[in-house]
């Protein structure tokens, strides 16, 4: 069994929703994990405020673009799955993909075997 | 002669579970570590002169002072006898070890106190195998007789005989010392403690073995046990409390879950005018002294779902909430029987279809709770296939009880073909 990140990708919520709307992302991604806890998959993950980021490049340290583009990360979690596909499975029941343009990313987490 | 009226009877096991504890800790404390085995015999002893000597003589005015002063006698006993015999090789110990045991041989409430909180530490020290653990919780903090663990543990006598030798021999070779761990060590060791008592008291209230009583003086045990550890600001943690609300919440369901003959009633069937509300006050209490601080262990995640049991009336609200702690308690530990009940909360928030679907990914086809819990969530909608997973658990089943209530589910179909 391999590990794979599963990186949420979109714009800053609290800019386009209520809080009630809020709420609501936040209850369908904590029942997402816990399906995938409950298949005793689940390793570790978090969500990523948009706030307090700071991007630094050729020594210029600027805030962004944050949640104002659809390519922020958002949060990522880490799952066990026996392949890429069912890494793909996973991934597929994210709610954060209800919003359009939205995107997941997985990767396969290296094994710190010396091979990878 | 004097006969003693009918209470000695109960008067004297129950002081025998509240005092074994007491006196080995207190002993072993005096007498080292090595010499824990000499202490439970020489506790043994002195419940053996009680039960001989009180019925005739009648019950001493103050039981507890009688019993801690023949127990230190036998000891002092025991170690004139060794010394003599220990003179003839070695002069030089005995003036040194007789000071150590009177000095350390007190018996005032701070010192059993400490001596106890001592020992459940070293019953719970982290080179000792869990099942070893529990053997030596059950004999040295419960007062429990080999019998009764082979019981509780559904083992047999000698296997619990050899663990609880192994788990002696270990504490002799590691050279374990009793005393409370140091500040920083103390919270790790604090988890496997607190773990030791979460199975003792789930030893008892999910014991398949037979014996009412016995469980229920398990609950009660592990719960003593944990309130030992609130007395001390070291000990008194958010966790320990959150353990204790969890274990109130479940105790305040005892009237109720067991029907005249001993057989389990099931939660939903259960009459909730039983549950015992002043428990469940309790409870509330302990979870309010749990939120203090900014940990949040996996107790606290049951004891709040617990909470929400003490709530028979199904709304959504309750349901919902459920599945938020179990969310969160299987992302930090992973469990089975919890990955079962949240999907059957999903399927009292969301429906049996969903429910239904995230089950079959459960890998647990060899768990037959899985397939009681597939039979309810599809028996509304397709009985025969209903009574084949309600049939499979049978098949998977091993307790009596298990299989009866599953028995329970099969009959309640019209089809018998399946038996």
């Amino acid at each position: 069994m391999d590990e794979y990140l599963l990186i949420m990708r979109h714009e800053d919520g609290s800019k386009i929703a209520s809080p009630e709307q809020m709420q609501q992302w936040m209850k369908q991604t904590m029942d997402w994990i816990g399906g995938i806890a409950a298949q005793n998959k689940f390793v570790s993950g978090t969500g990523l405020p948009m706030d307090q980021a700071r991007v630094i490049r050729n020594n210029v340290v600027t805030n962004g673009p944050f949640g104002d583009i659809k390519e922020t990360i958002g949060g990522f979690i880490i799952v066990r799955a026996e392949s890429i596909d069912e890494a793909v499975e996973f991934a597929k029941g994210c709610p954060v993909l209800q919003g359009p343009d939205n995107s997941m990313e997985v990767r396969k987490v290296a094994k710190n075997d010396g091979i990878h | 002669m004097f006969i003693a009226p009918m209470s000695n009877q109960e008067l004297i096991p129950h002081l025998f579970r509240n005092e074994f504890t007491k006196i080995v800790s207190v002993l072993t404390r005096s007498l080292g570590l090595a010499q824990i085995g000499l202490a439970e015999d020489i506790a043994g002893d002195t419940f053996l002169a009680a039960t001989e000597t009180w019925p005739y003589k009648g019950i001493p005015a103050n039981p507890t002072a009688w019993l801690y002063a023949v127990a230190r006698n036998k000891a002092k006993n025991y170690l004139r006898r060794h010394q003599l015999f220990e003179n003839k090789i070695s002069p030089f110990l005995k003036s040194e070890l007789n000071h150590e045991v009177e000095s350390g041989m007190e018996w005032s409430d701070q010192n059993i106190l400490d001596s106890q909180l001592q020992m459940i530490f070293v019953i719970c020290h982290p080179s000792i195998s869990i099942e070893s653990q529990l053997g030596l919780a059950l004999r040295i903090l419960c007062g429990m007789g080999i019998e009764e663990i082979a019981n509780a543990l559904l083992t047999n006598k000698e296997t619990i005989n050899k663990r609880l030798y192994r788990a002696k021999e270990t504490l002799r070779e590691e050279e374990i010392s009793l005393e409370l761990p140091s500040l920083p060590e103390i919270n790790h060791r604090l988890a496997t403690v607190l773990k030791v008592i979460y199975l003792l008291f789930n030893e008892g209230y999910y014991s398949e073995s037979d014996d009412v009583v016995l469980k229920k003086e398990l609950c009660q045990d592990a719960m003593r046990l944990c309130h030992l550890l609130l007395v001390y600001e070291r000990t008194n943690t958010p966790a320990v409390n959150a353990l204790l609300a969890l274990m109130y919440f479940h105790a305040s369901r005892f009237p109720a879950r067991l029907d005249d003959s001993g057989e389990m009633i099931l939660y939903q069937d259960q009459d909730e005018s039983l549950w015992d509300q002043q428990l469940i006050a309790q409870g509330i209490q302990f979870l309010h002294q749990a939120s203090h601080g900014n940990t949040l262990s996996s107790f606290h995640l049951e004891a709040s779902i617990a909470y929400w049991h003490t709530i028979k009336t199904d709304t959504p609200e309750k349901w919902e909430n459920i599945l938020i702690l179990y969310n969160h308690l299987l992302s930090i530990e992973y469990s089975p029987v919890a990955a079962l009940n949240r999907t059957y909360a999903l399927s009292k928030v969301k429906g049996n279809e969903q429910a239904l679907m995230e089950t079959q990914k459960l890998d647990l086809k060899d768990n037959h709770y899985y397939y009681i819990l597939m039979g309810e969530l599809i028996k509304s909608k397709d009985r025969v296939k209903a009574q084949e997973y309600f049939k499979k658990a049978w098949d998977l089943a091993k307790s009596k009880s298990d299989k009866r209530t599953i028995l329970k589910k099969l009959n309640a179909f019209p089809y018998r073909d399946l038996r």
